[in-house]
């Protein structure tokens, strides 16, 4: 999906998504890590907090305890009468600061046989201490402070209460007594201190967590005792707020403090002063079987590290935009000079060779790139002037050929039939050149009117020197050639004419024959050319025996031999050069002299012209679209004899 | 204008469709009827006493007060604070109120001693005391009582519980109750006495689980007492039947008030209470509101609508009375209810 966008895309992407899982990655550990180091951290601290708080209420109920338990013992171990148990309580109510009252409450008649009540009460009562008894109208025996301790025979804090006086938040710590009567354990009555819970409620709201954070207690039924919202004492109990918060959850945690276990809460308790989610630990005050709970703030003690870490988050993230742009800055200084290049390399290709490359600036791989490119636009500048002026004098060269083309074409004999009053002999000849201007030819004439010479050869080399050279070979046959010199001293002056000042050791094969056309006679000299098929009348088709002789033009003083051979009428000479014999096909084989005395015999009663036409067409078919690497040239002389002359 | 043994007769029409029909029709007539026939005459002063504390057990009372139902019906009512130590009764005696409500059987041996006070609205038609017990203590049916510590309160709140001990054959311990569950919640006592819609969520909220507890509900054995009702002073009745029996018709919209409208209720409620000086909490209200609902219109389908003092209700308080000692003989429902729309069950 990104195969098309740009390198500067795709390193920006890449890179930036590498380095930002990496920041995403140590961000969360270092994350995780720090938050398990806070909660270590508050939960020591809370330890710490929890510890002090508590062991301060315990020491305030302890200390309290100690007094009505001590009046106990007291009362059950010696005789007393009225005034020594007032003189007790009133001392209990006036030597005690955190005592606001006492009273020792009888069991009916247990005192005084004709009372019912009696329970002597003294009280703080603006600075002095007050009496009174605690009367039928009151009715003690079903208080909760008389009818626990009695029923469960144990000392029990009472639930907190609103003391008569106005508002005054109290609890009361009642002290069951007896008395041997015949041997036997008998409940007398209570004693009950009260206290006031105010110097507690301050002991719980000094607890401060960070901003929010806060310390409640809750009695044994789960009632606020003491709290920030001050509603909630006294007429909430933690079951009533997770009832109202529909949080079971909550319900849970109450009934574990009340049941005096210690611990977390399992899940986030919402403060009911802000509403925060906050951590909640609790502890039983053992002496009474209250429970302290305290709330963490779970953002405020986050805070530190939340703040952290959006520090870390905004660094990071800032990294990464620099880091991109960065990358942005690098990959723009690679590609733009690249995107430069490519255009230019457009127009280079499209032949604008002026076009402007940036500049290299560095000499790194694009500087190196640009220099390449330099070079290669330099080159091309050089090399397209040169094609342009090599083209020209091609161009002129080409003409000059076509011109030469035109004169050797002209210097062959291209009439046929060449003597339409003679019946006698038939001549046909053609030839192919391989470039523009071949090195083979062939010429025909009449010497007299009895003896005609032909000649084909084939001049080394290609091209003008080779056309050259046969046209001053053709020149010098036909200018030499007579009825009183044979082939063979025919052939020797002109091999020692070409050879004369022949510095670039040219050379030229040459077959040249003097057919007498009265007798049938042929002389012929062979000077390095291929041997010429005899086609007789008679059928049978054969290449002209002999050894070849020395190639003409090569060495200066050569000698050549003059041969003979009978013509009958109707027998007739294939001449060709090395062209026809080795053409070539896209197999790389050649046409060779086999094959071409095949084709030579299937046509051989055929004209002249019929059979260089059979051979030309054998050559093609062979060769196909193969190139013609070399000049095809093919002469057919055929004796038809004086009597064909009267037919 | 309703019979209801009429009612009782159209069968297939669910109980509770043919309460809230009847329902209707006496709120049609009181809106119909009240402004129309009060609307230019002088607000009567008349006061009210509830038999306790303000809380939303009087819901109805303070919500009619507050949404002006009271005065739509042509009274100025003044609502006097009772509690513990100001028995309603006594005070209805006195003549400092002229209407209270007062339990049923408080009220039948007040009316047998003497005091001639008079039903004019049965509103409380279950009985909502009962007996609490702890699973965990080994409670679980009513035998398993016997020998056990059980807390009962005084007087009124003592006939039902021992017409049931008697009924079962249990010996107990009675432990006098005071008016906290804390005996209960400390193991003092092994069962304990509770209104359904007052000490039972008490006890639930301070922490002990519905699931642990074992209840027996006095209503589900054969004792269903209907509770609070309207009183008036025969005299004052006689003097002026109209205002009493607009003051039960108003009062019963004030309970269908708050009924529909329970969070403005508990406001109300919680108004009175703070200014009362009584310890507020809005969950316990609420409960106590939705409880009243269920004792005011029970789901059975043979309750008696609010307002109607069932014959065979009053007859089964009534014997049971008589049969504890309480009361020499059963008073003539006829002089003991005022049907005030004609529709108690002679």
């Amino acid at each position: 999906m990104f195969k098309n966008k740009g390198i500067a895309f795709k390193l920006v992407l890449f890179f930036t998504l590498s380095s930002a899982l990496i920041f995403v990655a140590i961000f969360s550990y270092n994350y995780l890590v720090s938050r398990k180091m806070i909660k270590k951290g508050i939960e020591e601290n809370s330890a710490n907090l929890i510890i002090t708080t508590t062991s301060r209420i315990e020491v305030l109920l302890t200390s309290t305890q100690k007094v009505p338990q001590n009046v106990a013992y007291l009362l059950e171990n010696t005789n007393y009468d009225e005034s020594e148990l007032f003189k007790i309580i009133y001392a209990i109510v006036e030597k005690n600061p955190e005592i606001y009252g006492a009273a020792i409450a009888f069991e009916p008649y247990a005192f005084d046989r004709n009372k019912k009540y009696f329970a002597p009460y003294f009280y703080k009562n603006n600075g002095a201490v007050s009496f009174k008894y605690l009367d039928k109208f009151y009715d003690y025996f079903t208080w909760d402070w008389y009818q626990i301790p009695r029923a469960l025979e144990q000392p029990q804090w009472t639930e907190p209460y609103f003391g008569e006086g106005g508002g005054i938040l109290m609890s009361s710590y009642a002290v069951p007594f007896y008395r041997n009567v015949d041997g036997a354990r008998q409940f007398t009555g209570i004693i009950i201190v009260d206290i006031s819970l105010d110097y507690l409620r301050d002991i719980v709201s000094s607890i401060k967590i960070l901003n929010s954070g806060y310390g409640f207690l809750i009695s044994k039924n789960g009632t606020f005792v003491t709290h920030p919202i001050k509603d909630y004492i006294m007429n909430e109990t933690i079951f009533s707020v997770a009832e109202a918060r529909g949080d079971s959850m909550l319900r849970e945690v109450g009934r574990k403090m009340i049941r005096g276990e210690e611990g977390f809460s399992a899940t986030p308790v919402k403060s009911a002063v802000t509403g925060k989610s906050c951590i909640m630990t609790y502890v039983p005050i053992k002496s009474n079987g209250w429970s302290l709970g305290v709330l963490f703030p779970y953002d405020e003690l986050m805070a530190d590290i939340t703040n952290l870490n959006h520090v870390v988050l905004a660094l990071g993230v800032t990294g990464l935009l620099l880091l991109a742009l960065a990358i942005v800055f690098i990959a723009r200084s690679i590609t733009r000079p690249l995107t430069e290049m490519a255009n230019a390399a457009v127009q280079i290709g499209k032949g604008d060779l002026e076009v402007q490359l940036p500049e290299a600036k560095a000499g790194d791989e694009v500087g190196k790139l640009t220099v390449a490119l330099d070079c290669m636009k330099t080159s091309l500048k050089d090399y397209i002037r040169e094609i342009t002026e090599t083209t020209a004098s091609r161009q002129r060269m080409e003409s000059e050929l076509k011109i030469a083309r035109n004169i050797q074409m002209g210097i062959l004999p291209k009439n046929f039939p060449p003597f339409p009053e003679r019946t006698d002999i038939d001549i046909y000849a053609s030839t192919l050149p391989a470039r523009e201007v071949g090195g083979d030819f062939y010429d025909f004439f009449l010497i007299d009117k009895d003896h005609l010479c032909f000649v084909i050869g084939d001049a080394s080399g290609k091209g003008i020197p080779a056309a050259i050279f046969m046209a001053y070979t053709k020149t010098l046959i036909k200018a030499k050639a007579s009825t009183d010199l044979g082939t063979g001293a025919l052939m020797e002056q002109v091999n020692d004419e070409l050879s004369k000042g022949n510095d670039a050791d040219m050379f030229i094969t040459v077959f040249c024959a003097v057919l007498n056309t009265v007798t049938g006679d042929l002389s012929y000299t062979n000077g390095g050319h291929n041997p010429p098929i005899v086609i007789r009348g008679s059928g049978e088709v054969s290449y002209l025996d002999g050894p070849g002789e020395l190639v003409v033009g090569i060495m200066d003083g050569s000698r050549y031999s003059t041969r003979t051979l009978a013509l009958k009428p109707g027998d007739g000479l294939f001449l060709y050069t090395d062209g026809v014999t080795e053409a070539m096909n896209d197999a790389g084989e050649i046409f060779s002299t086999d094959r071409l005395k095949d084709v030579v015999l299937s046509c051989r009663d055929k004209t002249a012209p019929e059979i260089t036409g059979f051979v030309t067409d054998a050559v093609n078919d062979f060769c196909q679209s193969a190139p013609q690497y070399d000049d095809i040239t093919m002469m057919v002389v055929r004796y038809e004899g004086k009597d064909s002359l009267t037919v | 204008m309703v019979d209801w043994g009429k009612v009782n007769r159209l069968r297939g029409i669910p109980a509770r469709r043919v309460i809230r029909a009847v329902l209707f029709s006496l709120f049609f007539f009181a809106a119909a009827a009240g402004p129309g026939a009060f609307a230019e005459a002088p607000l009567k002063k008349a006061s009210f006493i509830p038999h306790w504390s303000p809380q939303a057990q009087f819901a109805g009372y303070y919500v009619a007060q507050e949404e002006g139902i009271y005065k739509k019906h042509g009274i100025d009512l003044l609502i006097v604070q009772g509690g513990p130590h100001r028995p309603s009764s006594e005070i209805l005696g006195k003549g400092d109120a002229d209407f209270g409500s007062i339990w049923l059987s408080t009220a039948i041996q007040k009316r047998s001693h003497g005091t001639k006070i008079v039903n004019i609205a049965q509103i409380v038609q279950r009985s909502s005391l009962m007996l609490i017990a702890k699973k965990a203590r080994g409670i679980k049916r009513p035998e398993d009582l016997q020998g056990k510590k059980v807390g009962l309160w005084g007087d009124d709140f003592r006939i039902q519980p021992m017409a049931f001990f008697k009924k079962h054959n249990l010996t107990v311990k009675i432990v006098p109750q005071s008016y906290s569950v804390n005996l209960f919640l400390r193991d003092g006592v092994d069962a304990a006495s509770a209104m359904w819609y007052n000490e039972y969520h008490t006890i639930l909220n301070a922490g002990i689980n519905a699931d642990e507890l074992t209840t027996f509900f006095y209503s589900d054995n054969g004792l269903n007492f209907p509770e609070d009702g309207i009183y008036v002073m025969e005299e004052t009745l006689k003097g002026d039947p109209s205002l009493a029996c607009a003051f039960v018709r108003a009062s019963i919209e004030g309970w269908a008030y708050a009924f529909d409208h329970p969070d403005r209720a508990i406001d109300i409620v919680l108004k009175y209470m703070t200014a009362a000086n009584v310890p507020a909490n809005r969950v316990h209200q609420k409960w106590m509101l939705e409880r009243m609902k269920d004792i005011i219109m029970p789901k059975d389908k043979d309750a008696a609508v609010p307002g109607v003092l069932k014959k065979e209700d009053y007859e089964r308080v009534g014997e049971e009375l008589k049969r504890s000692g309480l009361i020499g003989a059963v008073p003539d429902i006829n002089e003991f209810a005022f049907g005030c729309t004609g529709y108690v069950q002679k």
